[in-house]
């Protein structure tokens, strides 16, 4: 009896300090469920019905994979403002050469993103060699774009886009392979697959870092975790099966994350993305080519600036004259409530992505609520100050 | 007159997080006279002044201040500053965008009213510039004036304020020949106007030439005070006060097996600053053989740790005018830091915070960082091989923490300091360039780190290259040492030949020969 109170003395105060030390980590999940509840109440609960699940998540998709380039940028302590319309401005250009010049989509694609590397790789060396500041040159790419998007939509105005296949990027579904109980079971399956991943890998995770005789977390507050990751993935796969299935922009964006999580965690160049961004001057002594990483990571952010376009023209069906506008602060905002540190160094790309959604339930939310456009701005700029000034707080109070 | 001090500071003790960097300093100034304050780096200077400007405000040190005859609780250089006492530091506190007569009278402006009256301020300006001995039109921009004649510009701002006592430090370390002897001359024109001058110097020629009396500081403690007019004190024996002192047995002992061969032989380097628009490295000969640890000895701005920067291929800071690197007797050429480290260099920085560590990482993070190539397979990191190698590192360095997880900014100075070392230790390198090895870290992690020194030159036949102020640890651990001053080589002692007075000479570049 002793026993176990004591056990759970110290199991609430590993809680309580858990949560005093990282609150910085657990804060987007909060504001993640406040959020959700808050607009459930709201909008009577057509917030959290399957169907504006899925059109969040399809909304989510383009400011997420800016937001995951983004991470990189500020991680070595740039930005990039540019993001917004160099989007629009390559939705546009893909809508152009399908719907003018009859290109395929399978050739579309790619000549985009390597349009958008190619950007990406002149507005970092702009910065790298010219030595012009981030912020100046993107500001001026942001212009620069601007005035090239209206340009290439100009005659034609808004372009309509009616390619199929490419509009079902963002609006269509992996075909169905059965039901169950009238419930998609692919989207099912998947989310199974992913939690019994999910959980292998912390497990064989957290079996290694005992091992190597690192800190853990004691295990009911890990399989705590665990239970509520597994719950959130569940929840999220059986309101997709109640709808349409799994969405084509879910697949994309998870093959992004999984993709640039790998690269943050297990390769040479995510140390060094890191290293740079901790502490530039000593990662250039130990041998570290800043310049290279910085041309990396914003032809990284063009390519995937790119891929923003595609899937943004490919949910509105349509490339217009003002695409892209605002999204680089939605994609900023993603990452400082996801975590990543305003003084650089620090960041994670799944995070992010949690602070996409945040991002876009809000706008979602407020939509549904009939708020008007305008207050919608001042809303979302008092929100992306009140993240960065959290941040900014947690941080300093260690 | 002989009794009219201006300035006493009585029992002054400051505490540093694990150092006490002054230990019951007493120090007394005469009103109107030159006092030189010297000793080594570290010995409490700066600190001190510090003290006295209110940088360190009033209650985070103990002892008392009488300036004036009355005691000062200064809170902020603002409150000296305000009982006449100015401080003109190392880095110049001018704004180099503004001109001459808007930084002398920045933060008191001239006013009229509201208003700031310019003309007034010209004016003002030129008859103080006259007083300094600066012949320039006040309106220039302070970025076009030469270093010297911006320290010129930055005693023209004290004596606009009416300061009435002017601490200098170093004023003329970064002076050429003319403008030093300039400097002196203004000084010795304030005392004459009743200004009180204490300067902190390391050229002691001149502190013999201009002082009226001298203190000496070593390891936070007044050594002496003594009278310096007219020439009657000699540079011998200052030196004698500033170091004599026995090296304690602090030194773990080494079997010296230093092989024939030459590890690094550096010829005729000299470098240029571009930015600071000056040769800094001035035709520097050294080399270093298998097996051996030669310290390199200097005052601060010798250009020491410009010559680590610039061997370790660090060139886009420099310019190289002139020199070779040859790597066992082969020539080799450095591009960039990569290089030199494929070469075998490594180089352990002086400031391990500003540009050793990456301090929000972890030790993991930090020790492999230089050299992923050796866990990559393909493009993955094998982090199971990782963390077995950091292991390995952090227990035989005996670095103290929970786990490799622990972030860097988390641990001791000693324990940063080994992580450091660490880093380069993985690099597999053949000569390590140490600068300033031991700085801010207590005496148990200086002895550990001395060990291991020893071990990497006896056991795996590393060259090192010991960058260092203190000189018992030069003393302690070289085999043979160089001394640097103003960017040469002033002397080259082996380890039998040298003494701190013979080091202290060649760094001070004093002629006559020091018993």
């Amino acid at each position: 009896m002793e026993k176990s109170s004591a056990r759970n003395g110290g199991l609430l105060s590993e809680v309580a300090s858990l949560a005093r030390s990282r609150i910085r980590d657990y804060a987007m999940f909060i504001a993640l469920a406040v959020i959700f509840i808050v607009f459930g109440i709201f909008t009577g609960g057509s917030f959290l019905s399957p169907r504006n699940l899925t059109n969040l998540i399809n909304q989510t998709g383009y400011i997420a994979v800016l937001a995951v380039g983004m991470t990189l940028v500020l991680i070595i302590s740039q930005i990039d403002l540019s993001v917004g319309y160099v989007a629009g401005f390559l939705g546009a250009v893909a809508a152009i050469c399908m719907v003018k010049y009859n290109l395929p989509v399978i050739a579309t694609i790619p000549i985009i993103l390597i349009f958008g590397t190619i950007i990406g790789l002149v507005q970092g060396l702009t910065i790298g060699q010219l030595g012009v500041p981030a912020f100046v040159t993107t500001l001026a790419f942001q212009f620069i774009f601007r005035g090239l998007l209206s340009l290439v939509t100009q005659e034609s105005g808004t372009i309509r886009i009616d390619v199929v296949p490419f509009n079902n990027l963002s609006n269509g579904y992996v075909p169905n392979i059965g039901n169950i109980a009238g419930m998609d079971l692919l989207s099912l399956l998947v989310g199974v697959v992913a939690v019994v991943l999910i959980v292998v890998s912390q497990v064989r995770k957290r079996k290694k870092m005992l091992e190597y005789r690192f800190e853990v977390i004691s295990r009911p507050v890990f399989a705590f975790k665990l239970l509520f990751f597994a719950a959130a993935i569940i929840t999220l796969a059986i309101v997709l099966a109640k709808y349409q299935g799994l969405p084509w922009t879910i697949v994309i964006v998870s093959i992004v994350v999984f993709i640039y999580n790998f690269m943050m965690n297990n390769t040479r160049l995510g140390r060094y993305i890191y290293g740079i961004g901790g502490n530039r001057e000593a990662a250039e002594l130990a041998g570290v080519n800043v310049k290279r990483i910085l041309f990396f990571v914003f032809c990284s952010m063009g390519m995937l600036a790119a891929l923003s376009g595609i899937l943004f023209s490919s949910r509105l069906q349509s490339a217009s004259t003002t695409a892209g506008a605002g999204f680089e602060l939605d994609s900023i905002a993603s990452c400082y409530i996801g975590g990543v540190s305003t003084s650089g160094g620090i960041g994670k790309v799944g995070n992010t992505i949690i602070g996409a959604l945040v991002i876009m339930s809000l706008t979602n939310g407020m939509n549904l609520m009939g708020v008007g456009i305008s207050y919608q701005y001042v809303i979302k700029g008092a929100i992306f100050i009140l993240a960065v000034a959290f941040d900014v707080y947690t941080r300093s109070r260690k | 007159m002989n009794g009219d001090y201006i300035l006493e500071m009585h029992h002054i003790t400051k505490e540093f997080p694990g150092v006490r960097a002054l230990d019951n300093v007493n120090f007394k100034v005469k009103r109107g006279e030159i006092h030189c304050l010297v000793g080594e780096n570290g010995a409490g200077k700066s600190t001190l002044m510090k003290i006295l400007s209110g940088v360190y405000r009033y209650g985070s040190y103990s002892g008392e201040i009488i300036y004036n005859g009355e005691v000062q609780n200064f809170q902020s250089i603002g409150d000296s500053e305000a009982a006449g006492i100015a401080i003109i530091t190392q880095e110049l506190a001018l704004i180099p965008d503004l001109s001459i007569y808007e930084n002398i009278y920045f933060g008191h402006e001239i006013m009229e009213g509201r208003v700031i009256n310019w003309n007034q301020t010209i004016i003002n300006a030129g008859e103080i510039l006259k007083r300094v001995r600066l012949n320039v039109n006040p309106s220039l921009k302070v970025s076009d004036l030469r270093v010297g004649q911006q320290q010129l510009v930055e005693i023209a701002k004290v004596l606009s304020k009416n300061a009435k006592l002017i601490i200098l430090d170093e004023p003329t370390a970064s002076l050429n020949e003319d403008d030093s002897q300039n400097l002196l001359q203004l000084m010795r024109d304030l005392k004459k106007d009743g200004v009180t001058c204490i300067m902190i110097s390391h050229r002691l020629k001149e502190v013999v030439e201009i002082a009226d009396t001298v203190t000496v500081l070593r390891d936070g403690a007044t050594i002496c005070t003594m009278d310096a007019a007219n020439g009657s004190l000699l540079e011998r024996d200052i030196i004698r006060h500033m170091v004599g002192r026995e090296i304690e047995n602090i030194y773990p002992k080494r079997t010296h097996i230093i092989a024939d061969e030459t590890a690094l032989e550096v010829k005729n380097w000299t470098v240029f600053d571009p930015v600071l628009e000056r040769t800094i490295l001035d035709d520097v000969n050294i080399h270093v053989k298998k097996g051996e640890i030669i310290g390199i000895a200097g005052l601060m701005g010798a250009g020491r740790t410009e010559l680590a920067l610039s061997l370790f291929g660090n060139s886009p800071k420099y310019k190289i005018l002139s020199g070779e690197i040859y790597i066992e007797g082969k020539r080799k050429s450095f591009k960039n830091t990569k290089d030199a480290m494929k070469e075998g260099l490594a180089y352990v920085t002086e400031d391990r915070k500003r540009n050793g560590l990456i301090l929000i990482q972890d030790i993991k993070f930090n020790t492999t960082i230089a050299n992923l190539e050796a866990l990559t397979h393909g493009i993955v990191i094998n982090e199971n091989e990782e963390v077995i190698q950091v292991n390995q590192y952090k227990d035989a360095l005996n670095i103290k923490a929970t786990s490799i997880a622990q972030l860097v900014m988390n641990l001791s100075g000693g324990n940063q300091q080994k992580v450091s070392l660490g880093k380069w230790l993985f690099t597999n390198p053949k000569i390590l360039i140490l600068d300033e090895p031991t700085r801010g870290i207590d005496v148990g992690a200086k002895y550990e780190i001395y060990s291991i020194m020893n071990q990497l030159v006896e056991k795996e036949g590393y060259s090192i290259i010991m960058i260092s102020s203190e000189l018992p640890e030069i003393l302690g651990m070289s085999d043979r040492i160089y001394v640097m001053a103003e960017g040469m080589i002033t002397g080259e002692l082996t380890a039998g030949e040298a003494t701190e007075h013979r080091i202290m000479a060649m760094a001070t570049k004093t002629e006559e020969e020091v018993s």
